[in-house]
């Protein structure tokens, strides 16, 4: 088989797969999360059950531009992770979903619902908050292996956090606030009874929460992508290591998710930008000073 | 050859417009005038451009060698400009800054005269040059065209100010004249001539209002412009009498990299004097403040000064200096400087509601960004310059002449106040979305600059850099995308808003929307048949080594497609779908249009939320000193290097 066709089957099964990883991966939180609170918690495959209903549901929009905004963000979320499976390039990739991110926002904003554009208006918070860190791990990628690509990335002779452990910790803590998870769930929260209902995400319903859910399971599944990429390497054993690592991660997430309360917008960019300074900073003044 | 004519004509040529302004003193008859002499300036550059494409750019000819005429009112013109600005400071008893201008001025006249005779080049052509003709021609034209029609609404609007229009589109001109002069000179004494002349142009652009304030910043611009020619200067004068005595601009950057070796970091004192006039040009910390005075004026003079030439002048210096600066004390600082600039501006941006400030601070920020770029001056990082240049310049004059046109027809230009603009003004809305979106987003020209610009720094391992760009990209998106939001939003006043945009600055929007995608489109092109070249030149940097690869541009300009087309296919696909609309949640009875709730009074209670700003710990009050202080230690530490050397050396001579 041609490098084109490889490619391609890459991309069918990424497009086709992730989601129903996306899937489990949440239907294992909300057990695991259940668990923690001495509860049966929903079936494993309940998220598919929501996802179904949701999409049977009549379509409803707030604002007609909804519609289009929210399929286009998921278009490029998706497109976003596609760009990271195909070995393409990191950065490029990290932009491309910030660009995503952007649609989602403007989804909010158009609304006129002030519940809506408060969470907006925080989600570019959690932006601010976790974007340096994001920046700066692609660039310690790119130090260690000589290239921003992901293909390059993965395939060097050691697995890549054995160089940049700092900058792992700040990417691991920023991934709580990538993935809106408590104690950094400023923009929306899972619980509509709140101060801001449901923040960004309050006018979004039926359809459009379908295609919102979808766009976060395949985020879930390239950020839990990234996380391989700090352990892969030429040997093909790494890989399990890899998959074991994302596992740990996530369920680290949904510790903390359950274990604290939310934070002030302006306490968690203090935070974010401490770590990534310290941590992620630090680590790459020492590997510059290595590979320089 | 007859084709180097072109650079005189376009650089008299405005200087005559501008005495034909002044002449028909308040008469229409100057309408006409300015749009004519735009649309030849205009044509002129693209066409001069052009035929020089077509002759590949030869820089093998001396052009221009014996210029005595040229000299001799270049040299009046640098008396005349030190007379006006003796005459203003005495008139307004800022008697200080008159030595700033007679200091220098007798200097370079007594340089002039002392001089050796020699045979130098008065004009360079290449391709860096070329370019910023282009630019210069193209953006510059445009903004008057753009003037014309604005200067009408805005006397219309402000009837407090003094209807001078002939004036100020009269300095317009000048201002394009001496920017063209400046940009093609080859003769140090030239350099310094068209420098003063920019400096003394704005300053009476920001002067036009005559209002306390305006006459207040325009004095700090000044102040701080005349600083930096005497720099500029002190560097000449002491480049001919210590490294060699020569007034050629071309001979002093090729010089010094084969002069460092024997006489050691002496050679480097004019480079750092020459990089610090252009930080003073360029509004870099700490002088970033003339450039936000520099608001109080009408708008297409701060678009002027913004986006194509002003703080180009600055930029286009450190360009040509850059193999100078490259990995010497001199390039750290000024990369210091500008990476500073950068991050602590795209922070004051976030405070302002103002939207000429958030521009104007965004600007400041985005030359640091420029500024850093060069200092650093490996071929990586000064091909991010370039484009960050180009890019830039069509985006930021867009933005600027929106801005203007907005203000003009809503009478106010508070970024909260275009709330739901894109139902009281559409186009104009739609324009400005483009502009911004082309200022920070994936994957359009700004973003794809500064992620080279990321690229090139961290190739040169200077970490300090690369953590100031990406706080401060992060800080970027934040406070585009917070205006952004603001116009898309969905509005809570039903006010009919007068649209008085003239054809003229609507057909400048357009050229400029259309100049910006263009360039997104063809930016591998542009810098595989032009940028490329250009930095590869001997008198650039030698070879060129782009950011990107060109596999990677093409994949730009795919996902540039993308991002138009997707949202409009899904548009137009999900129009016809059935969707029932529903009521916002409001916490209480919706007023039934999504805009407040019904109290228990039985009253319409309005609501709508407000960006975040931070005032309190952003604004410019609280963080301009201490990021100044921060640069002006860096710049006095440098400084002092530097003149412990040279008196060292005048000490071993003596």
């Amino acid at each position: 088989m041609d490098e084109m066709t490889i490619k391609m089957i890459i991309a069918i099964c990424y497009v086709v797969f992730a989601p129903l990883i996306g899937g489990l991966l949440d239907g294992i939180g909300r057990q695991i999360s259940a668990r923690m609170q001495r509860r049966v918690g929903p079936p494993l495959l309940q998220p598919f059950y929501d996802l179904g209903k949701l999409l049977h549901k009549d379509p409803i929009h707030v604002s007609p531009s909804q519609n289009f905004l929210m399929l286009t963000y998921l278009f490029f979320v998706i497109l976003t992770g596609g760009m990271i499976f195909l070995g393409m390039d990191l950065l490029l990739a990290m932009f491309l979903l910030s660009t995503a991110v952007m649609f989602l926002y403007f989804a909010a904003v158009v609304t006129g619902s002030h519940y809506s554009a408060i969470g907006a208006g925080r989600e570019l918070l959690q932006m601010v908050a976790y974007e340096p860190c994001v920046l700066l791990t692609c660039v310690a990628f790119y130090v260690v292996s000589g290239s921003f690509e992901t293909a390059d990335i993965i395939s060097g002779n050691i697995s890549p956090i054995a160089y940049m452990p700092g900058v792992f910790v700040a990417f691991v803590f920023i991934l709580t606030i990538k993935m809106r998870k408590s104690p950094f769930d400023i923009s929306t929260s899972h619980h509509p009874n709140q101060e801001i209902v449901k923040g960004i995400t309050s006018e979004i319903g039926a359809k459009n929460l379908a295609v919102y859910t979808l766009a976060e399971w395949y985020e879930t599944v390239f950020l839990m992508g990234m996380v391989a990429m700090f352990v892969i390497n030429k040997n093909p054993w790494s890989i399990l290591a890899a998959v074991l690592t994302a596992f740990v991660v996530y369920f680290l997430e949904i510790l903390i998710d359950n274990s604290s309360a939310r934070v002030k917008s302006e306490l968690m960019i203090k935070l974010s930008w401490t770590v990534t300074l310290v941590a992620a900073g630090g680590n790459l003044l020492v590997l510059m000073f290595m590979f320089g | 050859m007859y084709l180097d004519y072109a650079v005189p004509f376009l650089i008299c040529f405005p200087f005559l417009i501008a005495v034909l302004l002044l002449i028909s003193g308040k008469s229409r008859i100057g309408n006409a005038f300015a749009r004519i002499g735009a649309v030849v300036i205009l044509i002129t550059s693209a066409a001069f451009f052009v035929a020089k494409l077509m002759n590949g750019f030869s820089v093998s000819d001396r052009l221009f060698t014996h210029t005595e005429i040229a000299d001799h009112v270049i040299l009046g013109g640098e008396i005349l400009l030190m007379a006006v600005v003796v005459y203003l400071c005495v008139k307004y008893k800022k008697y200080w800054i008159s030595l700033l201008s007679i200091v220098p001025t007798a200097a370079i006249v007594y340089l002039e005269q002392t001089a050796a005779a020699e045979e130098i080049e008065h004009i360079f052509l290449d391709r860096l040059a070329m370019l910023m003709v282009l630019l210069v021609g193209i953006v510059g034209s445009l903004i008057i065209i753009y003037a014309v029609g604005y200067m009408e609404g805005y006397h219309n609007h402000h009837k407090e100010v003094q209807d001078r229009r002939n004036y100020f589109l009269a300095l317009l001109f000048m201002f394009m004249g001496a920017m063209f002069g400046f940009v093609t000179c080859a003769s140090l004494i030239w350099l310094v001539f068209f420098w003063e002349c920019t400096s003394v142009c704005s300053f009476l652009l920001i002067g036009y209002t005559r209002s306390d304030e305006a006459v207040n910043n325009s004095f700090r611009a000044l102040w701080m412009n005349l600083l930096g020619g005497a720099a500029l200067v002190c560097g000449i004068i002491y480049f001919y009498h210590t490294v060699c005595p020569t007034l050629s601009f071309r001979t002093f950057i090729n010089i010094i990299p084969q002069m460092t070796p024997s006489i050691g970091v002496l050679a480097l004192i004019p480079v750092f004097l020459m990089a610090f006039a252009a930080l003073t040009k360029s509004a870099q910390l700490p002088f970033s403040t003339w450039l936000i005075g520099a608001m109080v004026a009408p708008t297409p003079s701060s678009t002027l000064l913004h986006s194509a030439t002003m703080v180009k002048a600055g930029i286009y210096i450190l360009i040509r200096l850059a193999p100078l600066m490259n990995g010497n004390i001199t390039g750290t600082v000024v990369g210091f400087v500008g990476g500073l600039t950068f991050l602590a501006a795209s922070f004051m941006a976030v405070a302002q509601s103002d939207a000429k400030k958030v521009l104007a601070m965004s600007t400041i920020s985005n030359l640091g960004l420029m500024v850093a770029c060069a200092g650093i001056g490996t071929p990586e990082t000064v091909w991010a310059c370039v484009f960050l240049m180009l890019f830039h310049a069509v985006s930021k004059s867009l933005l600027f002449q929106l801005v203007g046109a907005v203000e003009n027809s809503l009478h106010s230009r508070d970024v909260e106040d275009f709330h739901g603009l894109l139902y009281m003004l559409p186009k104009h809305a739609m324009f400005m979305f483009i502009g911004i979106a082309g200022m920070f987003l994936a994957p359009f020209g700004m973003l794809i600059s500064k992620w080279s610009a990321l690229k090139g720094m961290t190739d040169a391992d200077n970490v300090l850099t690369v953590i100031f760009i990406v706080f401060g990209s992060a800080v970027t998106s934040f406070y585009w995308s917070k205006w952004m939001g603001k116009l898309i939003a969905h509005p809570h006043k039903t006010k009919q808003v007068k649209d008085v945009t003239e054809f003229g600055e609507m057909f400048s929007f357009w050229i400029h929307a259309l100049i910006m995608l263009l360039l997104c489109v063809a930016f591998p092109f542009v810098s595989g048949s032009y940028v490329g070249p250009m930095i590869a030149s001997d008198d650039l940097m030698r070879y060129v080594d782009p950011a990107l690869t060109t596999g990677t541009m093409f994949v730009l300009v795919g996902l540039l497609l993308l991002v138009f087309l997707i949202p409009l296919i899904l548009y137009l696909t999900e129009k016809n779908n059935a969707s029932t609309k529903k009521p916002a949640y409001m916490g209480g009875i919706n007023t039934g249009d999504d805009n407040g709730f019904v109290d228990s009074f039985g009253e319409e209670k309005i609501l709508w939320v407000s960006n975040y700003y931070f005032e309190d710990k952003l604004s410019i009050e609280k963080l301009m000193k201490p990021c100044q202080a921060l640069a002006f230690a860096a710049l006095l530490i440098i400084g002092c290097i530097m003149g412990a050397i040279a008196l060292s050396v005048i000490g071993g001579v003596m």
